[in-house]
């Protein structure tokens, strides 16, 4: 932002694209006029040592094959691409394939990236490792990694998400990890990013702040989409060896942006795949209650980045809502940003009430319970379909030509509680009952 | 410092400090907290009781450098209704009744949305001195360097402990008025003891060219001012300000500040 005319960075950046110069692998700290670092002094210093860490790790081939034996033997990567035969049905009848983060172990994409931070975090001989999380998905990854490497781990999680994932909760405390309920500003993620930064700014001598989206302040974004460019890269090569040629579209939820800025990588630079990010547009975009933040939000700062956000005229953040606490946040990662104002990716929203729709339907038709965020991107993975399809009879061809990858994810056990209470299949007297009930005025 | 075509009003009224053998006071409010009118009456009971400075702070929803006191109040004023504007008509309503030099303190989100421009003219006509900013670092501030050179606007940006030789350099060199010292390694907040980290940072950023450098966070009461007094050119108090106003309202912020003003005199360093 500070030197680059921001129209002009981003159409050179866009025309050298279209004349095949490639987007994947940026380095920041800008992505176009996004990104930087919109952080308080005192933490500047720790962001050029993890900075000067991260760069030196990704060259050594040593960090490199560490890597890629915690993803092989602890994960379980790579992860399978599922055709989903009997949900493509509902898509036009194109062929949707699943990227199955959901089977990774802790149940979400979100391993691939703490276990590189955490590995980084012993490098910085770091002891304690601090993160936010919504869902609990990245709260219980970060709790996972700590543990294996033997690292002090904190979790700061809004008061309002540890009461909806209540055991969540509990599965940090498992692996000994301390949970913080953070009762200020709307209890939710954003308040817990804020509150990890308090944390981390009085503690940063020996404490990483394991940041578990593709935001922030430089070098996260970059950083976390390095740590889960495995993704885009075994999908590319699976669908490549499945069907023998390149998907005509990809999709993933965004919330903060990590698992599809990982699956997006893998395809920016083929021309011929559409990309799709999916918002949650939580009771929909015209009624003020939605996380849809690139498609209704405007540039600003926020947690050391500068990216779409969510912000009133006074340019205070605006709360978002979703039904799922992994896209419940305000803001976006830069890059993201970016990748829409190029055009190079399309956002959509996706409502809850959509979202629910697709999540029953891939639990009855696959026989796979996913994750309320993965579920936004197979909502949207129905659009796509349905649009491929018109396209493919319009020009004489048929659905069956089409093929769409989705990133699923996670899995959804931990949102077996809201789902059950969404579809009304609860004793109306049951403790499920009354955490759903109350999940629902949020 | 980049002080030659401009007359900072924050250098003014540091010098002026300096003159009389003393280091300057620094008071910080929320603007709006308890209401705007209370703001400016606190503000101008700050100046009579021995203020040189005033740091009037704009209620944000995400403070991250803010402890619980703080946030506390500027959540107060934002739930009340306190919209950004109004920060000019608590600078106005304190530069036109004192001579206290008026800086505002802000996050830099309510800036960017209203544009840097339309904020520093804004700025600029209500009286006030300039900008203190603290999760803005010289790096990203190309906007605002160009503005506040524009409008004659101090750009006071933040030193830290962490703050590596390069850094302290670069950061003294992009500031006008003074420069903020954080004396610890933390969000703002009363400290029984004032960090020894404090005068390492004073001691590097005089190094590095400043001519006057302020130390903040964690200072409430005359003890630390003192201590603080002997080796820094000014004295930010934030935090005990706020929990006076909330306990004892205008009253109690005069009080503590005479107080506190007791401790600037250097002969006893």
């Amino acid at each position: 932002m500070a030197d680059a005319p921001s129209a002009n960075a981003d159409n050179n950046a866009a025309e050298a694209f279209l004349q095949g110069g490639s987007l994947k692998h940026a380095p920041g700290p800008y992505f176009g006029s996004y990104g930087g670092r919109w952080m308080p002094e005192s933490l500047i210093a720790a962001l050029d040592e993890l900075e000067e860490t991260f760069d030196k790790a990704k060259e050594d081939p040593e960090f490199r094959a560490q890597i890629a034996d915690l993803n092989k033997n602890y994960s379980g990567r790579p992860s399978l691409l599922t055709e989903a035969k009997r949900f493509s049905e509902h898509a036009g009848g194109v062929r949707i394939f699943l990227k199955r983060e959901d089977l990774n172990h802790t149940g979400s994409h979100k391993i691939n990236n703490v276990l590189g931070q955490a590995l980084l975090a012993k490098r910085m001989g770091k002891t304690r490792v601090i993160a936010e999380t919504g869902a609990g998905q990245h709260g219980v990854a970060s709790a996972t990694a700590a543990a294996l490497m033997g690292l002090e781990c904190v979790v700061y999680m809004g008061a309002e998400d540890c009461r909806r994932q209540a055991l969540n909760v509990a599965r940090m405390e498992l692996l000994g990890a301390t949970v913080i309920p953070v009762t200020s500003g709307s209890q939710t993620l954003k308040d817990a990013i804020n509150e990890a930064l308090r944390d981390w700014v009085a503690n940063v001598d020996n404490t990483h702040y394991l940041l578990g989206t593709a935001a922030g302040a430089h070098p996260f974004p970059a950083m976390v989409r390095y740590f889960h460019e495995v993704i885009g890269e075994e999908a590319r090569a699976q669908i490549l060896d499945q069907v023998g040629r390149l998907p005509d579209a990809v999709c993933a939820c965004i919330g903060g942006g990590s698992n599809a800025i990982g699956i997006f990588h893998g395809f920016l630079d083929d021309p011929s795949v559409k990309i799709f990010g999916f918002e949650a547009g939580g009771d929909g975009v015209d009624t003020g209650r939605h996380a849809a933040t690139i498609t209704l939000g405007k540039p600003g700062v926020l947690h050391g980045a500068r990216s779409y956000l969510m912000q009133d005229d006074d340019g205070q953040t605006i709360e978002s809502h979703s039904i799922s606490a992994g896209l419940d946040y305000p803001g976006v990662g830069p890059e993201h940003s970016y990748l829409a104002d190029i055009g190079r990716v399309s956002y959509e929203p996706i409502t809850d009430s959509e979202a629910m729709d697709a999540f029953k339907l891939l639990c009855r038709t696959e026989g796979i319970i996913p994750a309320i965020e993965s579920s936004h991107a197979l909502a949207g993975a129905i659009k796509v379909g349905q649009r491929l399809a018109a396209e493919a009879a319009a020009s004489g061809g048929t659905a069956e030509d089409k093929i769409v990858i989705v990133n699923l994810s996670g899995r959804g056990d931990k949102d077996v509680a809201t789902a059950a209470e969404w579809f009304d299949l609860l004793d109306k007297d049951s403790a499920e009952a009354e955490i759903g009930k109350e999940g629902e005025q949020l | 410092m980049t002080t030659a075509q401009t007359i900072s009003k924050s250098a003014a009224a540091i010098d002026k400090a300096r003159a009389e053998g003393r280091a300057a006071l620094i008071g910080y409010l929320p603007a709006g907290y308890p209401s705007v009118e209370q703001t400016i009456a606190a503000g101008i009971a700050l100046a009579e009781n021995g203020a040189d400075l005033i740091e009037v702070g704009i209620p944000y929803s995400d403070p991250v450098m803010d402890g619980q006191v703080i946030q506390a109040a500027t959540t107060e004023a934002l739930a009340n209704g306190f919209s950004v504007r109004q920060v000019f008509d608590v600078v106005a309503g304190i530069t036109s009744k004192t001579d206290a030099a008026v800086l505002v303190m802000t996050y830099w989100n309510p800036v960017v949305r209203m544009g840097v421009e339309e904020f520093s003219r804004r700025l600029s006509e209500a009286g006030g001195a300039g900008l203190i900013t603290p999760d803005l670092i010289p790096d990203e501030a190309a906007e605002w360097m160009e503005a506040s050179d524009k409008y004659g606007l101090d750009r006071v940006f933040l030193v830290a402990p962490s703050s590596t030789t390069e850094r302290m350099q670069r950061t003294v060199d992009a500031s006008r008025g003074f420069v903020y010292a954080v004396s610890i390694m933390g969000v703002t907040g009363a400290r029984t003891s004032v960090s020894t980290a404090a005068k390492d940072v004073v001691a590097a950023a005089h190094a590095a060219g400043a001519e006057r450098v302020c130390v903040g966070l964690g200072v409430s009461n005359a003890g630390q001012v003192r201590e603080i007094a002997a080796y820094a050119e000014g004295v930010i108090v934030g935090t005990a300000l706020v929990a006076a106003i909330r306990d004892g309202g205008v009253d109690a912020v005069a009080a503590l500040t005479k107080d506190l003003s007791t401790g600037l005199t250097r002969e006893e360093a």
